[in-house]
């Protein structure tokens, strides 16, 4: 098979008469909300190009007009499903700024309600793998389980999936009365549940059959190419910010990381799941550990102001670390406000995953990079 | 199917030289910028941060100074000249791998525009916890011709893969044109956008 002969970067360029050029998307139940443009010839994928943007709503110019806690709503907006994890660099980076101390309580709860949210995310993420593969039960079964821990989030937030849970200074209220048990009790039974999943799943041979050794990514490249989360921890690497840098109290929690070596589809849509699991556990461990009583809550100034002042902070969110650069200068809004999110530092891999891949595998190798469009954009 | 791959991935060998064609313009003064305050608490720093920031400034002088020295975080500041050389000492000496983050940010009142890389390491383990901040300012323009007027840095690209859709985003949202970067297009804009990168301060958003 002739292959045109492409610069580097530049992946769509050029095609002689027996190249076909296909747009998957923008509005395409197989990539969410992004167009991929790829070449075919035949079957096989000879150069692809990414272009996301389709939902950019310009969060970060938004946060430059509104005050540090007003930011707190629409921040989280990118990712609902994981919205405790994104706006927590953004509030660590604000404590910062701020010189807020926080209540050893209010840090065990955040962590709580993070791991809660990572599970949600991940698994709404593997209902749509499942539907991607064409595996209608793995649909229907996570996006029935999440709703347990939904209903969790709801009693500790009071909202279903835009929680706007974290402020500077700790969390927006305390945990209901009896919240132990019963999040003791739903996470026991989640865990049980998503166990489960094996024999229908991890384990089905089909599925190995379809996403065993493609969309390989090695070890190297995965390093240059500065992916992050579950695509790195496939590929052999072993960093979790949780464990490398660890925020809050993760320091002081008993869990692992996963690491697979083999870097393909597979191992890329195994990970989350086994995180959920570690997810479990930090969470039995903090609800142990947690103090039963106290303020879970800094009172803040109204407007609070930050010095001439730079801050970077970064989480492990349910897609990889998530970055978040505050610049203040010492008026109430934050003179600039940038995300570095974990699905726009994967998406450069897509191309070189995709080469020479089968069209047919592209919804699997595609969101098995653990991608968030509106993320990517936001 | 290898030898497609091969001939993609292939990162362009002669844009190295980037580095020797940027414009040599004397830097402006740069005081009054927000993003820099003096390191508040000099006596509490860890030593290891301090090497890192020591090392940097031994072998390029007064191309670079410190912005700050916090715990886990380095901040230099870079002429616009000599960050093509510095990165490639991060990655080479210091063993920084990656790029966490590329942020732009707009000082009109200075006429420069700022763009941060965040470096960080997951092959190294004694830099797992570290970012490395490394400024650098490109001239500002009043009336922006993204590409083609005089705000341009040195791309980073062929020392750090990871940049590339980093900068192209910088370079729609402020107007930074990357040289050497195989591919400066749009990448979140519509393809339409034709009003002023949207990330400089003087693009207001309506009713605010």
């Amino acid at each position: 098979m002739s292959i045109p002969s492409l610069p580097p970067g530049l992946a769509i360029q050029r095609a002689d008469e027996r190249i076909m050029t296909l747009n998957v998307g923008p509005q395409h139940p197989g990539s969410g909300h992004m167009r991929i443009i790829v070449q075919i010839d035949g079957d096989y994928i000879v150069a692809c190009d990414p272009d996301p943007g389709y939902v950019h709503r310009g969060e970060e110019k938004m946060a430059e007009y509104r005050n540090y806690v007003l930011n707190i709503p629409h921040l989280e907006r990118p990712v609902i499903h994981d919205s405790c994890n994104i706006l927590y660099p953004y509030v660590l980076g604000v404590e910062e700024l701020l010189g807020l101390e926080i209540s050893e309580r209010a840090k065990y709860v955040r962590v709580i309600a993070a791991e809660l949210n990572r599970c949600v995310y991940t698994m709404y993420w593997l209902a749509i793998y499942g539907i991607f593969l064409g595996h209608s039960t793995m649909f229907m079964w996570p996006a029935g389980d999440r709703e347990l821990l939904i209903d969790l989030l709801e009693k500790m937030t009071g909202a279903r999936v835009t929680h706007s849970y974290f402020i500077p200074g700790g969390i927006r209220n305390d945990l209901p009365a009896n919240f132990e048990d019963v999040c003791l009790r739903q996470v026991n039974y989640f865990e049980k549940r998503i166990k489960e999943y094996a024999d229908i799943f991890y384990d089905n041979p089909i599925l190995i059959s379809r996403t065993e050794k493609t969309g390989v990514l090695s070890r190297e490249d995965a390093i240059r190419l500065g992916t992050t989360g579950s695509v790195l921890r496939a590929s052999g690497v072993d960093y979790d910010v949780r464990k490398k840098e660890p925020y809050d109290v993760y320091d002081e929690l008993d869990f692992q990381t996963n690491v697979m070596k083999s870097g393909d589809s597979y191992a890329r849509s195994k990970i989350p799941w086994l995180d959920m699991m570690e997810s479990c556990r930090i969470i039995r461990d903090a609800l142990q550990k947690m103090p039963k009583s106290g303020s879970v809550r800094v009172k803040l100034k109204p407007n609070p102001k930050g010095g001439f002042d730079s801050v970077y902070k970064r989480v492990e969110s349910g897609r990889g670390a998530l970055g978040c650069y505050i610049v203040s200068d010492k008026k109430p809004e934050p003179y600039r406000v940038k995300l570095s999110v974990p699905s726009f530092r994967n998406l450069i891999a897509l191309p070189q995953l995709l080469m020479g891949e089968k069209l047919g595998n592209m919804p699997s190798i595609y969101w098995s990079l653990n991608y968030w469009p509106v993320e990517a954009d936001r | 199917m290898s030898s497609e791959k091969d001939t993609i991935e292939k990162i362009p060998e002669e844009s190295n030289s980037t580095a020797d064609k940027a414009p040599e313009k004397p830097t402006p003064a740069k005081k009054s910028a927000p993003a820099k305050t003096p390191p508040k608490e000099e006596i509490e720093l860890s030593t290891f941060e301090k090497g890192i920031a020591d090392k940097i400034i031994e072998n390029f002088g007064e191309k670079t100074t410190i912005t700050f020295v916090k715990p886990d975080r380095v901040g230099i500041k870079v002429t616009r000249s000599a960050i093509h050389e510095v990165a490639e000492f991060a990655r080479d000496v210091l063993n920084y791998d990656h790029v966490d983050s590329v942020a732009g940010v707009d000082y009109p009142a200075d006429k420069e525009i700022e763009v941060v890389y965040h470096l960080s390491s997951y092959t190294d383990p004694t830099l797992s916890r570290q970012i490395l901040e490394l400024a650098t300012r490109a001239q500002r323009e009043e009336d922006p011709i993204p590409g083609n007027d005089a705000t341009k840095l040195p791309s980073l690209r062929d020392i750090f893969y990871s940049v590339e859709f980093h900068e192209r985003e910088v370079f729609e949202m402020l107007g930074v044109y990357f040289e050497g970067h195989p591919d400066n297009r749009r990448l979140l804009l519509p393809e339409d956008w034709a009003d002023l990168p949207p990330l400089r301060k003087d693009f207001r958003n309506k009713g605010r």
